[in-house]
């Protein structure tokens, strides 16, 4: 009688274990289906990171300095423009606080990003950390053109492999650069083409009209009024310019409600 | 080769000033979170973010000569029909407008262009 109730329990906690296993295998197939989507997400931005990576490795070591520069800026500061603007600044010997000023000017656009980004889709406080730390430009991009499908793997893993494109693309150049004279002109176009198709995604619906013609008079009254901050000015322009257009439209609702 | 001391120290003032501008907007926009304009603004900015972060890197492709501005605006207009034809597959896109940028610029197509544009004025 001992045996026969042990062998139901065996039984039964064989059937329970059956039954985890299935779960765990239903999670196991979602999270792979959510990771090959993140990394699909990533591959028309990797065809830019990946050489303009390269191109920065290539500039790293032609400007004299050692080569596990490009990987350690890579690491630090991640932001492609930034990084480049560093190699000649630490080639010069620029003081500290004149990079400090420089870092901020140049990644202060960063800040803008907060507000759409979907970090609320993770969970894990250490991933949380990393999709902070690793919200560039081409990250922010992508999931700003199509929001609403971002799962925490799916954003991780876009996340890891743009920064995997980066960070190769580097090592890449460094390993290369003595041997070539320079990299294939021309392919750091790809960034511009992604960032067209992604503005052609995010523009699918006419209320995203004002929002362009807002973003494209302030990037001209960039250009023509500080050229060489020609980014950071048009961003800051075009937020102010959005808390105005708020601001009119809220006014326009009291005296809506006032009539 | 600068001083370790340099580099090191350098490394971490960026890395810190780097990871401040990512996280700071987060944590202020917890304490946000009902703000009405805060709404708005996450509705209203990324598809501007994205044109002007389109049109500065378009600005950086078409540098100095009016030949290579010429070949730039091509692969975009390539880039875009190809984008809203082809079903929207961004890797087929942003190849096919690259692919037509990197080789107007390799062939020296650049310069027949700018002669062209030459011939004209």
């Amino acid at each position: 009688m001992d045996g026969n109730i042990g062998n139901r329990v065996a039984r039964l906690s064989c059937e329970h274990r059956r039954m985890g296993v299935a779960v765990e295998t239903e999670e196991a197939v979602t999270r792979r289906g959510e990771i090959a989507a993140g990394l699909r997400d990533s591959l028309a931005a990797g065809l830019g990171m990946f050489p303009l990576g390269a191109a920065f490795g290539m500039l790293v070591v032609q400007a004299g300095l050692p080569w596990w520069l490009a990987p350690a800026l890579s690491f630090t500061a991640y932001a492609g423009s930034l990084e480049l603007l560093l190699v000649s600044m630490i080639a010069g010997a620029v003081p500290l606080a004149t990079v400090a000023l420089t870092t901020f000017l140049v990644n202060f656009r960063h800040v803008f990003y907060a507000f759409s980004f979907p970090l609320r889709v993770v969970r894990n406080r250490l991933a949380k950390a990393y999709s902070v730390y690793a919200l560039t430009d081409e990250a922010y991009a992508i999931t700003a053109a199509s929001p609403g499908r971002w799962t925490a793997w799916r954003l991780l893993s876009m996340q890891a492999a743009l920064q995997l494109y980066w960070v190769g693309g580097g090592l890449a150049g460094t390993a290369v650069a003595s041997l070539l004279p320079g990299p294939i002109e021309g392919l750091e176009f790809a960034l511009c083409a992604l960032f067209v198709t992604l503005t052609l995604d995010a523009a699918r619906s006419r209320a995203q009209v004002p929002s362009l013609l807002l973003a494209g008079l302030s990037f001209t009254v960039a250009i023509l009024a500080v050229p060489d901050a020609a980014l950071f000015a048009a961003l800051v322009l075009f937020v102010a310019l959005l808390m105005v257009r708020y601001a009119l439209g809220a006014r326009r609702a009291r005296e809506g409600v006032d009539a | 080769m600068p001083e370790a001391s340099y580099l090191a120290a350098l490394l971490a003032i960026v890395f810190a000033i780097d990871l401040a501008l990512r996280a700071a907007p987060f944590a202020a926009l917890r304490t946000l979170r009902e703000s009405d304009l805060v709404e708005r603004l996450a509705l209203w900015m990324p598809v501007g973010i994205l044109a002007i972060l389109a049109a500065s890197t378009l600005r950086g492709s078409m540098g100095a000569d009016p030949g290579t501005a010429v070949v730039a605006l091509a692969a975009v207009a390539v880039t875009a029909v190809v984008h809203l034809r082809a079903g929207r597959r961004t890797l087929l896109s942003v190849g096919a407008g690259t692919l037509v940028y990197v080789l107007l610029v390799n062939v020296d197509a650049a310069a027949a262009i700018s002669g062209a544009l030459r011939g004209f004025a």
